[in-house]
């Protein structure tokens, strides 16, 4: 049950990012550029998902399981620092240059566009890089510096 | 600043606006999970890595799904063009930004934006604020000084 509820979110999903208009680097180019031609669009993709959203959640909060069984998990951390900053700007540079962020990426790749096929297997090495090579990386420099840590 | 009257989709964008509510809707009341694309493809990932896919059988579906979308909106119309003005270099420069970033931040456009704005999270209210202010200095610096310059 689980996981067809999910297929058709993704469906759902994705046939609101192409309505919205938000599979075209182009016009997510045209939100940014607030200094050029202007094009609030994307502003009434989110204003409208977060309309839907508040609802949901508002919901979510009071359900004591989902429709298809086990716990609804919400996000518990409410932690500003340093990395969710630097996270936040890092993506939004990337988005910026190329126009592309994960979902619409994602749903253009799956379309057949060979240069969304590029960005989103950079994005996934990216992501490997964050999860796997980085802290491998400092667990090994700090072996090689002689602190053992005890965490492992 | 202008607004391109031209390019603005009002009623289009709400409308697509509304639908992504929906899924988002279907996903954390049916699913009991945050419909956020960044942390869905992490964990789906995570579990090709650990070599148990179909231990996230949750997260590979709704990717399904989304990668279906453009599928069945051809059958009823002729999909929106894709407009790129990056090359491969640029693309593969952007990708890797944007992994590294929406997982040291912990969420994307939908999970933070869509979701964690909905929640009313104050933490993802900081992160979208950051992405959007650092992509609309990214357009400004391609579009507009390094024509000036």
């Amino acid at each position: 049950m689980a996981p067809l509820l999910a297929l058709v979110s993704g469906l759902l999903f994705g046939i609101g990012l192409i309505a919205g208009g938000m599979t075209d680097p182009a016009r997510i180019k045209a939100f940014l550029d607030v200094a050029g031609a202007w094009d609030p669009s994307l502003a009434l993709v989110m204003g409208g998902a977060v309309a839907v959203g508040l609802v949901a959640f508002a919901r979510a909060r009071r359900q004591r399981q989902a429709w298809a069984g086990g716990a609804i998990a919400l996000p518990v951390s409410s932690t500003i620092d340093a990395r969710l900053m630097v996270g936040g700007v890092l993506f939004g540079i990337g988005w910026g240059w190329a126009g592309f962020c994960p979902g619409p990426a994602w749903v253009a790749m799956a379309s057949g566009s060979g240069a969304a096929l590029w960005f989103v297997a950079a994005m996934l090495a990216g992501m490997l890089l964050h999860d796997q090579v980085w802290p491998a990386m400092s667990r090994l420099k700090s072996q090689r510096q002689g602190f053992m840590t005890t965490d492992r | 600043m202008h607004l391109d009257w031209n390019a603005f989709t009002p009623w289009a964008s709400l409308a697509g606006g509304l639908t992504i509510g929906a899924a988002t809707a279907l996903y954390v009341l049916g699913v009991g999970r945050i419909a956020g694309i960044a942390g869905i493809l992490a964990g789906a990932l995570r579990s090709v890595r650990r070599g148990q896919g179909a231990g996230n059988a949750v997260s590979w579906a709704f990717l399904i799904g989304l990668a279906l979308a453009p599928w069945a909106w051809r059958l009823a119309a002729p999909l929106p063009a894709i407009r790129i003005d990056v090359g491969v270099a640029g693309l593969i420069g952007a990708g890797l930004l944007v992994g590294v970033g929406v997982r040291l931040g912990n969420g994307c456009t939908s999970g933070h934006g869509v979701c964690g704005l909905s929640r009313l999270s104050l933490r993802s209210l900081v992160n979208v604020l950051a992405f959007m202010a650092a992509g609309a200095l990214t357009v400004f610096a391609m579009r507009h000084l390094a024509t000036a310059a």
